[in-house]
């Protein structure tokens, strides 16, 4: 700790730190552009000028920049001082001198940095009376706009998309008043993390294209806390609704979690909750026969079924904790199955099994950021939870902050730091069925099929502990030294991290990878968890295998129905025919009497049932999603739906009197895996004298009137029985409790900014805490290493490999109309040498024939994909036609594909042809 | 590594990048004996390609790009950050006019609006038989000696309306210009 004076007032600081992260960690007013709490300080932008004195005999001072200055013990600085405020006020004067006002016809406009700073600066006359720099704008694909002319050139833009997120596609360009932040030419912006301009621009120049299509001031928007569904990361989100459509969604800062960033899945995938595809009404009757039922109808129809016996239950992985336990308490534990493939059903229950070991501790994405050797297994995370990939970048950058101590140079001198470290990175190495967009900051990568990656981890665990099973085959000398240098990474780090999941496909890799952590935890003497982070599908995968019992795998239900066993099925938010293989879905669902499909989206399940309920997105409903780590997080609803889709709990509770809490409190009872999910719950229902936490702000416009083209009265806004929010202006502050707090907003910090206003120091964590809580409770020892098991034989010249996209692999997202400009399509990947063999091009067709089942994919051609394998994408819905690992024949078909490989964001593309 | 994160969409589908040829392949390879990275070769690799092309093409700018593993847009910075670059064609002789102050004190405004009006070119501009493109730079270094130009690797001193027309003819007569006053 030390001691500093700033104007008159003694403070006690962290003295590592600079002036300005203190000053802002203190509350106090500084206005900046450059830096931020993520990416430091490199003193470009000069508006966070102070008055630093020698001693307190020094009347004169000196200007000096707050954010590139330590915090010395006995500091003495002055904010107020009229020298340093003239000099803000110049700085931003002449930022601005080709700034074109433009804030009634700008997006930022209202939540504005730029608006904010210049306020705070005192700089409001405006004195340059000449010709304005102009520059052309460049499309940069359908997610992100741009307006070159509102730039001040703080270079925020391209040191988070370059140096924080690893993007390649966006530079500063020309100089001085010339300078230019875009692409060499026109193109979709390349990363995945791409939205988070529209957050790190202080000004207008980089805007959310999504929203810029309906529009609304964020003091115009209705919203609340909310858990995006994108994958299961779980990042923190605030999503906005005006005029019963979802508007866009930003980040909504959790010290654990996301941080200041999101992927773009996240932030641009909500489309599918304004689609005019959406289910509005529940339906009776198949075919030619289907109906519209009313809500009424639909609930006597749903309970005739519920109520009448041999009732199955199929939950869903993208559903919340309380739509699946109301489902789960109206069919009873034994006829509740567990909705996603029977290949993921076997490795979630592995991580289960996991999830209670004490040497094993998964990791929050702050503390992936921590780590400083890392090791991944099978998992491509930039497109499985790409929140995760953008902290491995994080990971890697630990080494120079590591040379930077060890000079003396405060970490967040990033200039400084940058030039020190130059390529060098902590250890990454990526072991993974295809390149990936993380292979730049690895030291080695190697491409295998599952199968391959498995034997390189076992004889990794066994390199760490000898005590570990012997690997099933040998090695070369090459992958021995290999290994031997992960190991020694892994051993010598000073938090190392293996990261693997359910992407690989693979039961046997997910063990091996157990085995590698267990090793790694023995081999640093077994004292000390080991971070191990099993990445799994989608936002819910844990809650529902919490929920669901160790045997009731969709195959089991399946096979049930086929024998004719199940009266009615009653499926919940999920496509069967993405989750098993069409026939056996379809020999299911020949044999069931009854099918009742509760969705927000049609499916083709939803097309076969006949009963349709209507359901609710996320947004227009409260719910509980339990991520990657075990960590339960509440979702609260944002609007309400105003057509007759109600919230699928909502539809199963067989008592009205049901509520949320209820079945959570229930469940805590009879559910083990859900101890502790009650604590969750906002504690502050205490809402005094029936007052509720608002979700407009006090500035929302034209409710009296919002509905005037309809009824010249005002409408009686809509009630929300179920939480502690209401859908209105009035109500307690929710400034007082984060698990209510919808957006961050302080008196002269109107942008997101402010969120600094809400932290214990910038950078840090809520004040009030960070909302949720993990669930996982480790006090169990190992059961012991897996031991390996051979593969079952499969014949066929070709291993396959599943791949992932950011757009394609969430059934969502990929519904909405904007992300559908990024999708590909379904196709294999093959190495150039097996695509020559077979005499196939680029979008030629093969026919992939496994055991059962043959289909048609287009080609594309991957440099780096290991001959003998082929690397297959299926999009969400489809089912693949093999399994990871699998063997498959492939035979050049007739025709050509419809994949839209210019889509692809991939290194390694063969792009001849294409 | 860097290329490899260059995907697809990192060059707009009218760009192809053409071939560097051998001599332009020889220079650059030269120049990475020089560097500890082949990423630091990126600007010398622009000089070596705008000495053989006359300037840096798109096309050029991504066969650079490709031979040498920088992505494309962290290239066009570099292009664009340097005027002296040229990202356009220019005329067989570049002028580059000083503007600065020793030379406006001593009248360059006067010379440079002789050359604007013998040309009808203005600054930024190349003639139409291509001969000559006109770019402003700011001080010479021959202050005592103002107004000057430099016209292609040539200095200029002491300029007069006069001289300016004799350096003129000189060049189209492709005589090589004089030094000095
Ligand atoms: S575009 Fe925005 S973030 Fe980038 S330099 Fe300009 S003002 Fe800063
Ligand atoms: S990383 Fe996952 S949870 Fe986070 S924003 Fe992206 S899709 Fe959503
Ligand atoms: S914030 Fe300190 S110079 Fe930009
Ligand atoms: S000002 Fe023209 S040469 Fe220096």
């Amino acid at each position: 700790m030390a001691k500093i004076v700033i104007d008159g007032v003694t403070y006690e600081v962290n003295g590592d730190n600079n002036l300005l992260q203190e000053c802002l960690s203190k509350g106090l007013d500084l206005p900046y552009f450059c830096w931020h709490p993520c990416m430091g300080s490199v003193g470009a932008c000069r508006q966070c000028a102070v008055k630093q004195y020698r001693d307190a005999d020094d009347q004169k001072g000196t200007l000096v920049m707050a954010c590139m200055t330590k915090a010395n013990d006995g500091s003495i600085i002055s904010i107020e001082d009229e020298e340093a405020k003239k000099f803000r006020a110049n700085v931003i004067e002449s930022l601005m001198i080709s700034h074109p006002h433009d804030c009634p016809v700008c997006e930022e406009g209202g939540e504005c940095h730029l608006q904010d700073m210049t306020l705070m600066s005192g700089h409001n006359y405006r004195r340059y009376d000449r010709k304005k720099v102009t520059h052309r704008n460049q499309y940069l694909g359908p997610f992100v706009g741009h307006e070159m002319n509102r730039c001040i050139t703080c270079y925020r833009c391209v040191r988070f998309y370059d140096d924080y997120a690893g993007g390649t596609d966006l530079a500063a360009q020309a100089s001085h008043h010339h300078t230019y932040f875009g692409r060499q030419s026109d193109g979709f912006l390349e990363s995945e993390f791409s939205g988070n301009l529209v957050e790190m621009c202080p000004t207008g120049v980089f805007t959310d294209a999504t929203f810029s299509a309906h529009y609304s001031r964020k003091w115009d928007l209705q919203t609340a806390p909310s858990v995006c569904v994108g994958c299961a990361v779980g990042c923190n989100t605030t999503p906005g609704e005006r005029y019963g459509e979802l508007r866009r969604i930003v980040n909504r800062y959790h010290g654990d979690v996301n941080g200041y960033f999101l992927c773009d899945r996240g932030r641009f995938g909500y489309g599918f909750v304004n689609s005019a595809e959406r289910l509005a009404e529940s339906q009776q009757g198949k075919g030619t026969g289907r109906r519209t039922v009313s809500e009424d109808e639909a609930v006597l129809e749903l309970n005739r079924i519920l109520d009448g016996g041999q009732v199955i239950g199929i939950g869903s992985p993208r559903a919340s904790v309380e739509a699946n336990l109301a489902l789960l308490q109206r069919v009873g534990g034994d006829n509740f199955y567990a909705g996603v493939s029977d290949a993921e059903f076997a490795q979630l229950q592995i991580l289960k099994q996991l999830s209670g070991e004490s040497a094993l501790h998964a990791p929050s994405v702050r503390e992936i950021e921590e780590c400083d050797a890392v090791l991944v297994l099978g998992e491509d995370v930039t497109n499985t939870a790409p929140r995760i990939a953008l902290a491995l970048r994080q990971s890697a950058r630990n080494r120079a902050d590591e040379l930077a101590a060890a000079a003396g140079i405060p970490s967040w001198q990033d200039a400084a730091v940058r030039e020190l470290a130059q390529r060098e990175l902590s250890p990454v190495y990526l072991l993974s069925g295809y390149a990936t967009r993380l292979d730049d900051i690895a030291r080695a990568t190697v491409v295998d099929s599952a199968p391959g990656l498995t034997q390189l981890a076992q004889a990794l665990a066994r390199t760490l502990d000898s005590a570990a099973p012997t690997p099933a085959a040998t090695l070369q000398e090459e992958q021995k030294q290999l290994l031997g240098s992960i190991a020694d990474d892994l051993k010598g780090a000073r938090r190392p991290l293996i990261v693997c999941g359910t992407g690989s496909g693979s039961e046997a890799l997910l063990k091996a990878a157990a085995n590698v952590a267990r090793a790694l935890a023995t081999a640093r003497g077994g004292d000390q968890a080991v971070d191990f982070c099993c990445v799994v599908p989608e936002v819910n995968s844990v809650g529902l295998v919490l929920m669901a019992g160790e045997t009731q795998s969709l195959g089991l239900a399946l096979k049930k129905m086929q024998a004719g066993d199940v009266q009615a099925a009653v499926v919940l938010e999920n496509d069967l025919f993405g989750r098993a293989p069409q026939s056996q879905v379809e020999a299911a669902l020949a044999g069931v009497g009854q099918l009742v499909a509760i969705d927000q989206l049609p499916t083709r399940t939803t097309e076969l049932a006949d009963l349709v309920i209507a359901g609710t997105s996320f947004a227009e409903q409260q719910g509980t999603y339990i991520n990657y780590e075990g960590r339960a997080q509440t979702s609260m609803q944002v609007f309400m739906n105003n057509q007759a889709a109600r919230p699928a709990w909502k539809w199963l509770r067989k008592e009205s009197e049901t509520t949320l809490a209820g079945l959570l409190q229930t469940a805590e009872t009879t559910l083990e895996g859900l101890a502790g999910i009650t604590a969750i719950l906002p504690v502050s229902a205490a809402a005094v004298a029936g007052m509720k936490y608002p979700r407009q702000s006090h500035r929302y416009s034209g409710r009296t009137a919002i509905q005037a083209a309809a009824n010249v009265h005002e409408g009686k806004q809509p009630e929300d029985r179920d939480s502690i929010m209401a859908f209105s202006m009035e109500g307690m502050s929710s400034q007082r409790d984060t698990a209510v707090l919808p957006n961050t907003w302080a008196p002269r910090w109107n942008s997101n900014q402010s969120v600094s206003k809400f932290l214990d120091e910038v950078g840090g964590h809520l004040r009030q805490g960070n909302p949720g809580r993990l669930l996982f409770t480790r006090n169990g020892s190992s059961a012991g290493y897996f031991e390996p098991e051979s593969a079952a034989v499969t014949t066929g010249d070709f291993t396959l490999i599943p791949a992932y996209q950011l757009y394609g692999s969430d059934e969502l997202s990929a519904r909405a109309e904007v992300v559908n400009e990024r999708l590909t399509g379904a196709y294999v990947a093959l190495a150039p040498h097996d695509a020559q063999q077979l005499g196939v091009a680029a979008n030629d067709l093969v026919t992939v024939s496994a055991d059962q089942e043959a289909l048609d994919y287009p080609v594309c051609i991957r440099r780096s994909v290991k001959p003998g394998t082929i690397v297959a994408f299926t999009p969400a819905g489809q089912f693949p036609v093999a399994g990871a690992g699998d063997q498959v024949s492939l035979s050049k078909a007739q025709g050509s594909g419809q994949a839209r490989f210019g889509n692809l964001i991939v290194s390694d593309l063969q792009q001849e042809g294409i | 590594m860097n290329s490899n994160l260059i995907a697809s969409s990192a060059t707009s589908d009218k760009i192809q990048a053409r071939e560097l040829t051998a001599s332009e392949i020889e220079e650059i390879e030269h120049e990475k004996t020089l560097y500890p990275d082949k990423q630091a070769v990126g600007l010398e690799a622009l000089k070596i390609v705008q000495k053989h092309q006359g300037w840096v093409s798109d096309e050029s700018l991504l066969a650079i790009s490709r031979y040498l593993d920088i992505p494309v847009s962290e290239l066009e910075g570099v292009a664009t950050f340097f005027n002296l670059v040229f990202r356009r064609p220019v005329g067989k002789h570049v002028m580059l006019f000083c503007d600065s102050v020793s030379c406006w004190i001593m009248g360059c405004e006067n010379i440079r609006a002789h050359i604007s009006q013998k040309l009808g070119i203005d600054y930024g501009e190349t003639t139409a038989d291509g001969e000559f493109t006109l770019l402003p730079v700011p001080c010479l270094g021959d202050c005592d000696r103002a107004p000057v130009m430099m016209v292609d690797e040539n200095q200029h001193r002491n300029l007069t309306a006069e001289k300016v027309d004799a350096i003129i003819q000189q060049y189209r007569n492709n005589e090589p210009g004089e030094q000095g006053s």
